[in-house]
């Protein structure tokens, strides 16, 4: 391969001091034999991979995106904090120009995190990319962002953050949900009636490899990123794709991923998933550092990679050759879907069980939207966990139009408690957070 | 009494010790061509009239390795190396005589390839056709697991002169590292050797015979006889030597900044409570990144004789110097020339000081001693600028737990210990803009020596025990001992201060210089299909750099 050296920005924090529960995936040892591989391959020492400590999120940039009930203090932990301000720290670095691109290899992860948290699922409990996200557009500007989630679970929190967003293109390849946490993703989950299409989902089957991966990038996440036009493109770096991951049943390899963010080229990488902590994450995570870096990764494999056995089934193959097709099929009619979507309705109400399996808690929500031709529309969210806890939350979107403002203001205004326990009043663009 | 002597590039120092105090002080240029002349010249001038059999202790400290590195007086070495998958080859320091062969073994130290018996004979015999007689022996996490460098020593070790093995050279993990600092081992080895077998042969020619000790880049000692197979330690031991001399003339229990500043560059050292901070992987020479523990210093191309100039209306000082101040007779201005300028220093000619400044001071439009008084400014304000940047450097420093993040100590510097030439001048200033008080230590030109002469023993070991593989490795020492599975990380502290005593009692430790403390103690389930298997106890633990016991710091010598 010919080397073009980039400055790739590292923020390493393996948090060895916490852990969901001692046994649980997500604990101290997850990134242990990372930390050992990257420290033997010397890779610190390149002038063009830096390492950063990260920073601190605080309240203020989780309630930018988040409503946290009862509140952002009660939801989350110091690792939390460290894991979003990991992310932080890797856009700010990029967005001053001081590295090229940059790797957030923290956790705990964050893509399964929604809008409204009553608690933890999926392991997450805040959504570190979309905090990072709303971070860049508070203190950068209102940018077109593209978030390309490989985790092998889908990025359910993320996709319901940003569904009615047009600006964020959220894209998720996943294996199937239909055999995988959290049972969604699939083709038809397009975005909402202000966003369509900026939402995309490509299941994968079961036992798909490198080849079933990389024909996704070239024939559909290239394309729909060519034709989006992002200003920066972020990679939610799940590594459960892994081919010796415990929990799921596909068969990536270190190879396949490096040569995915070579040819991706994420501005930003932020780790998710990857539970196959000693015969994956390490060689993983080096051969993603040295393709964002610019540098040859092709000597990167497992001990025990056998390309052989993990072909993946020609049966497989043109099931991703069909799916891909029916994405792009849709993706081209996108513009013409509104008015079905639509019909008349001024507002659209759609209904969620939300189930946190971290923490146990099942939420009932209804979420409203504005039918609106000019921004991402104002959103209502009426939560009821089984906590006991109810609220509402009214929401006004990033570059939103007059009149989802003053609608939303007017709302909020009026709104009486009664039911509820507590009231909340996000505005992303003034950054104002109120609760009643 | 203790003699200790500095080998420097300029000038070889020596100093004698008695009770603590300096009796003698004696300082010869060095000959770069022959260092062991200069050694026997400063040892002979120092001991004439005195009873060697008074000595305790001899320490060197010497530019021998660094010099033979830079220089480029190096042997041949022929590498084997078993990198495994990761990087290639062409991302590796390597020199041209090397050969990668098969064989791996993992993070946890489990053997996830063999070796080749064959391919190694074969490699040995194209080593050998080149005309090589010294090997390096590399394996990826050899540290994690030696039985493979071991295993190819056995098949080549005895058709060769020397073989030089990986995993003896550090513990810390690091496979590109490891490679540079067993190269550089092998490469100035025979070169080091000679040094020795002359060194001891001398001392006991003038009927020395007391423990001779060898300074090392961490500003510990060894015992010279025990440094033959490890040179490599030795390289940069100047610096360590400057700044354990200071350390020794300051009474610092707290944050300090230590600053030698020189004619050309001015170097800087800190101390956290006290103790001089290590680099955290190891020291770099002529662009060799290498695993050899070493004060952690910086080093701007500033000091008393940078040339000074004016650019497009601004004022330039250093890098560069073209010899003494003006005021001395050198060509160009100064630092120090604006310093005699101000009258903050005696030396010199003062009206070459003032011919040399007014070219500048007509550029800028000001009067000479406002333009010294510039030039002296903007040095203290340079110095100032990579002090700050250092210490900042320092307390970003990555960490990897919570604790850590929230916890984490900062250091803060409470006072500014300066040496070299311009010191007394500089000394107050800097310790105004560094809110520092400002110590100006006696005897300061013989640092170098005192450092050397009042340095103890320093060592480390590193220790992983895997409770599942019922195993425990002390990577650095090539030992593997087996471990029941309730082992804990007690246990693992308790196996590393022993065997860290009886490795520094080796090296020449006095019993009371022992300080031993733990650096890093972690400790890990390992979860298994949602089991606990075992753990994974990492321990490192470290003889405290520091000066001998009996002398209290800051006391005058």
């Amino acid at each position: 391969m010919s080397e073009k050296r980039r400055k790739t920005g590292l923020i390493f924090f393996p948090a060895f001091d916490w852990a969901i529960s001692p046994t649980h995936p997500e604990r101290e040892e997850r990134l242990l034999y990372t930390q050992d591989q990257v420290f033997e391959e010397g890779l610190l020492d390149f002038e063009n991979i830096i390492e950063y400590k990260p920073g601190l999120a605080t309240v203020g940039d989780i309630n930018r995106i988040h409503i946290c009930v009862p509140r952002a203090e009660s939801v989350v932990t110091e690792s939390h904090l460290i894991s979003a301000g990991g992310a932080i720290r890797a856009a700010e670095k990029v967005m001053s120009k001081e590295v090229d691109n940059a790797f957030a290899l923290v956790r705990p992860p964050g893509h399964h995190a929604m809008k409204v948290v009553h608690g933890a699922r999926g392991f997450c409990n805040v959504n570190i990319e979309a905090i990072m996200v709303e971070y860049i557009r508070k203190h950068y500007g209102p940018k077109r962002i593209a978030i390309v989630d490989t985790d092998c679970h889908h990025g359910d929190g993320t996709q319901e953050i940003y569904w009615h967003d047009p600006n964020t293109l959220c894209i998720s390849i996943h294996q199937d949900g239909r055999t995988l946490y959290p049972g969604s993703g699939f083709t038809d989950e397009f975005g909402g009636p202000n966003a369509l299409g900026t939402t995309i989902n490509v299941p994968l089957p079961p036992r798909t490899s490198d080849e079933g991966f990389l024909h996704v990038l070239e024939h559909v996440i290239m394309p729909i990123l060519a034709e989006f036009k992002p200003d920066i493109v972020i990679n939610s770096a799940g590594q459960d794709n892994h081919y010796t991951d415990p929990i799921t049943n596909m068969r990536f390899s270190a190879q396949g991923y490096a040569r995915l963010n070579e040819r991706l080229a994420p501005d930003i990488a932020v780790l998710e998933g990857g539970y196959s902590i000693e015969k994956a994450l390490p060689y993983v995570n080096v051969g993603i550092i040295l393709a964002m870096a610019g540098l040859d990764y092709s000597a990167v494999r497992e001990p025990d990679y056998n390309a052989e056995a993990l072909r993946q089934s020609e049966q497989i193959t043109h099931y991703i050759e069909r799916t891909s097709s029916e994405v792009m099929m849709l993706w081209k009619k996108r513009r013409d879907m509104k008015k079905t979507v639509v019909g008349t309705n001024k507002y659209l109400k759609r209904k969620k069980q939300i189930y946190y399996d971290t923490d146990g808690i099942s939420e009932q929500q209804e979420e409203t939207v504005r039918v609106c031709d000019d921004c991402g529309g104002l959103v209502m969210i009426d939560s009821f966990a089984d906590t006991g806890i109810r609220i509402f939350a009214v929401i006004i979107p990033g570059q939103s139009c007059p009149v989802c403002r003053e609608e939303g203001e007017a709302i909020f205004d009026r709104l009486q408690k009664g039911k509820y326990r507590h009231l909340y009043f996000q505005d992303r663009d003034r950054d104002i957070y109120i609760t009643k | 009494m203790i003699l200790g002597i500095d080998v420097g590039g300029t000038h070889t120092d020596a100093v004698l010790i008695d009770n603590f105090k300096i009796r003698k002080k004696v300082k010869v240029p060095t000959d770069a061509h022959h260092l062991l002349n200069s050694l026997l010249q400063a040892t002979t001038a120092i001991l004439a009239e005195e009873d060697p059999a008074k000595l305790q202790r001899v320490v060197l400290s010497t530019t021998l390795s660094t010099n033979a590195i830079v220089q480029n007086k190096i042997k041949k070495v022929g590498m084997i190396i078993a990198s495994g998958p990761g990087l290639p080859p062409a991302l590796l320091p390597v020199p041209q005589n090397t050969c990668f062969i098969a064989g791996y073994v993992n993070h946890r130290g489990i053997i996830a390839a063999d070796i080749n018996k064959e391919e190694i004979k074969d490699a040995g015999a194209i080593m050998s056709k080149e005309g090589i007689d010294h090997l390096g022996i590399v394996g990826k996490f050899s540290t994690r697991n030696p039985e493979q460098e071991l295993k190819i020593t056995e098949l080549l070790g005895s058709s060769f002169r020397h073989a030089s093995l990986g995993h003896r050279m550090s513990g810390h993990l690091n496979f590109r590292r490891r490679i540079a600092t067993t190269y550089l081992n092998s490469a100035i080895w025979d070169l080091y050797q000679r040094f020795v077998q002359d060194v001891l042969q001398f001392v006991h020619r003038q009927g020395i015979n007391v423990p001779i000790y060898i300074l090392k880049a961490d500003g510990g000692t060894f015992d010279v006889a025990k440094s033959a197979d490890y040179p490599v330690q030795t390289i940069l031991s100047g610096p360590a030597a400057s700044i354990m001399g200071v350390l020794s003339m300051a009474e610092c229990n707290e944050d300090a900044i230590a600053l030698d500043i020189g004619g050309t560059t001015t170097d800087m050292a800190i101390f956290a409570d006290g103790v001089p901070l290590l680099e955290s992987l190891g020291v770099t020479i002529e662009g060799h990144k290498t695993l050899i523990r070493g004060l952690r210093t910086r080093s701007i191309g500033l000091g008393g004789d940078s040339i000074v100039r004016c650019e497009n209306g601004r004022l330039m000082i250093g890098p560069q110097r073209e010899g003494p101040a003006a005021a001395l007779g050198g060509p160009f201005p100064t630092p120090t020339d604006a310093m005699i300028v101000l009258n903050l220093t005696a030396i010199g000619a003062r009206d070459k000081a003032v011919t040399a400044l007014e070219p500048i001071a007509r550029l800028l439009d000001k009067s000479v001693l406002e333009t010294a008084q510039l030039i002296f400014d903007q040095a203290c304000q340079k110095i100032v600028t990579a002090v700050r940047s250092f210490i900042e450097e320092i307390n970003n420093q990555p960490v990897y737990t919570i604790h850590e993040m929230l916890e984490g100590r900062k250091i803060s510097p409470r006072a500014l210990y300066v040496v070299g030439g311009p010191a007394a001048a500089m000394a107050g200033p800097l310790g105004g803009y560094l809110a520092c008080t400002p110590f100006i230590p006696e005897h300061s030109e013989v640092a170098n020596a005192v450092g050397a002469a009042l340095a103890r023993t320093t060592a480390e070991l590193t220790i992983l025990a895997d409770t599942e593989r019922r195993l425990l490795t002390i990577g650095e020492e090539g030992i593997q001992i087996p471990i029941p599975s309730r082992f804990t990380a007690e246990e693992a502290i308790a196996v590393g201060r022993e065997r860290l005593r009886e490795k520094a009692l080796a090296m020449g430790a006095k019993d009371e210089d022992l300080e031993i403390e733990v650096i890093e103690n972690q400790e890990f389930n390992m979860v298994r299909d949602s089991y606990t298997a075992g753990k994974n106890i990492r321990v490192k633990v470290q003889v405290k750099p520091g000066l001998i016991s009996g002398f209290t710091r800051g006391k005058t010598l």
